[in-house]
């Protein structure tokens, strides 16, 4: 009787489980079948342009403030830390390369990507949400205008054109923290700050790997933005969970995309 | 917000952005001062290389004069085999001798080229002759032991018969 019960509860489990596994799967193919969808639909987006100049003013213009002013504390932080601990081994020297290549290769697009996630990713998924809630997207559909071509191919673009140039800013910013913290604050010697820098940030080896990695940020959180606002249930609580599934979604994916991009890129592929 | 501010301030955030990208290969990359592209290859044999990576710089007399391009291990000899490109406008004589050396005590390794005394230049495809390895610290470390060890067993010898 009770071997009976607990065989039920054991069954009813794993029923669950290869329900949610499928789910996620479906999810999945979806969210590829409508990336798929979007970019061989992005005529309108590309052919009028406008739209998407649009959009990388809400996702880019309007993201400049947080992405500067962070940049510059990020970088006034690393200088400072990393000034303690490299006069310790009296190579304080070496700080512009700290500062540079940590910013350059990791911080840059990683942070400036995350803001990007929940400065702009959520406002693109919560503005799609609501157009569908409200049936904007619907009406649209009678229109016989396509709403993927219309309105959600524009903020991706718009998405994919900012990321990087939020990244390069930030990174920009950050060195330029450091520089107003290492020398005019703590008085490192500007020549070695900007010539070691200069010796060791290498132009294809970090500062494109770096471009890179932001664009495959911009890529992966603008998708998912819009495929999450696309998705949303046309209630206020579907579109308020839509919105938070989109800022921890996009965050979990640019660490995990970052480690397998830092993995390919500077150890060579050894670590994979 | 009107059209052609949204237009503006897009603009302007477009070039800012490139601005940073510039910013960032002019001022904190290396593109400056390694567009210039002219190089000779040369070779060298190291009994050992230390941590010398590839890219590491080349300097005679404290100036950067080229990179290490490759670094190979040659299986017949058992010895390192050293590529390096030299800028073209720095020629050296054939009996150059490459050192590796370390900046700072804790530094990175580079190449340390001294120039010789012969008439004939390098060129492309050539071997340096004369090579110093690279101070494996453990060696001297152990070198150094051994020298203490064998004072320490002198100094003590001539003592005992005096004890007894």
């Amino acid at each position: 009787m009770a071997a009976d019960k607990l065989r039920h509860e054991l069954r009813a489990r794993m029923e669950r489980l290869g329900g949610t596994v499928t789910s996620y799967a479906l999810r999945l193919g979806f969210a590829s079948r409508f990336l798929a969808y979007m970019v061989m639909h992005s005529g309108t987006a590309l052919r009028r342009f406008r739209l998407t100049i649009a959009e990388v003013y809400f996702a880019g213009v309007l993201s400049l403030i947080i992405i500067l002013v962070s940049g510059l504390f990020v970088g006034m932080v690393l200088a400072l830390q990393g000034y303690e601990t490299l006069q310790r081994f009296g190579a304080s020297e070496s700080l512009g390369v700290l500062v540079a290549l940590s910013l350059v290769r990791e911080l840059g697009p990683v942070v400036a990507g995350l803001l990007f996630a929940s400065r702009a990713g959520s406002a693109i998924t919560a503005e799609i949400g609501l157009m569908k809630a409200t049936e904007q997207l619907s009406a649209m559909e009678m229109m016989a205008v396509d709403p993927i071509a219309r309105v959600v191919a524009p903020r991706f673009w718009g998405g994919v054109i900012s990321m990087p140039l939020l990244a390069a800013l930030f990174s920009a910013m950050g060195i330029f923290g450091g520089y107003l913290v290492g020398v005019q604050l703590i008085g490192v010697d500007p020549g070695a700050f900007w010539s070691q820098m200069q010796a060791a940030v290498d132009l294809r080896a970090d500062i494109v790997n770096g471009v890179i990695k932001s664009a495959v940020f911009g890529v992966a959180v603008t998708w998912i933005a819009v495929f999450e606002g696309y998705d949303a249930p046309p209630t206020a609580e579907g579109v308020s969970r839509a919105t938070t599934r989109t800022v921890v979604t996009s965050s979990l994916a640019i660490l995990a995309l970052d480690f397998v991009l830092t993995a390919l890129m500077f150890t060579g592929g050894n670590a994979l | 917000m009107n059209r052609s501010a949204i237009d503006l301030w897009v603009g302007v955030f477009v070039v800012a952005g490139i601005a940073a990208l510039l910013f960032l290969s002019l001022k904190v990359g290396n593109l400056a001062t390694f567009s210039s592209g002219q190089t000779y290859r040369v070779d060298a044999r190291f009994a050992n290389i230390g941590g010398l990576k590839i890219r590491a710089p080349i300097k005679s007399a404290g100036v950067v004069v080229g990179r290490v391009a490759d670094i190979r291990f040659d299986n017949e000899t058992y010895e390192a085999v050293v590529s390096m490109n030299l800028e073209a406008q720095y020629a050296f004589p054939r009996d150059t001798t490459a050192k590796i050396l370390t900046s700072g005590i804790l530094g990175e390794q580079y190449l340390g080229l001294e120039a010789g005394g012969d008439g004939v230049m390098l060129k492309a495809g050539d071997r340096l002759r004369l090579t110093q390895s690279a101070v494996v610290l453990e060696n001297l470390i152990s070198q150094f032991l051994f020298s203490k060890a064998s004072e320490a067993k002198s100094d003590k010898e001539p003592a005992k018969p005096a004890a007894k």
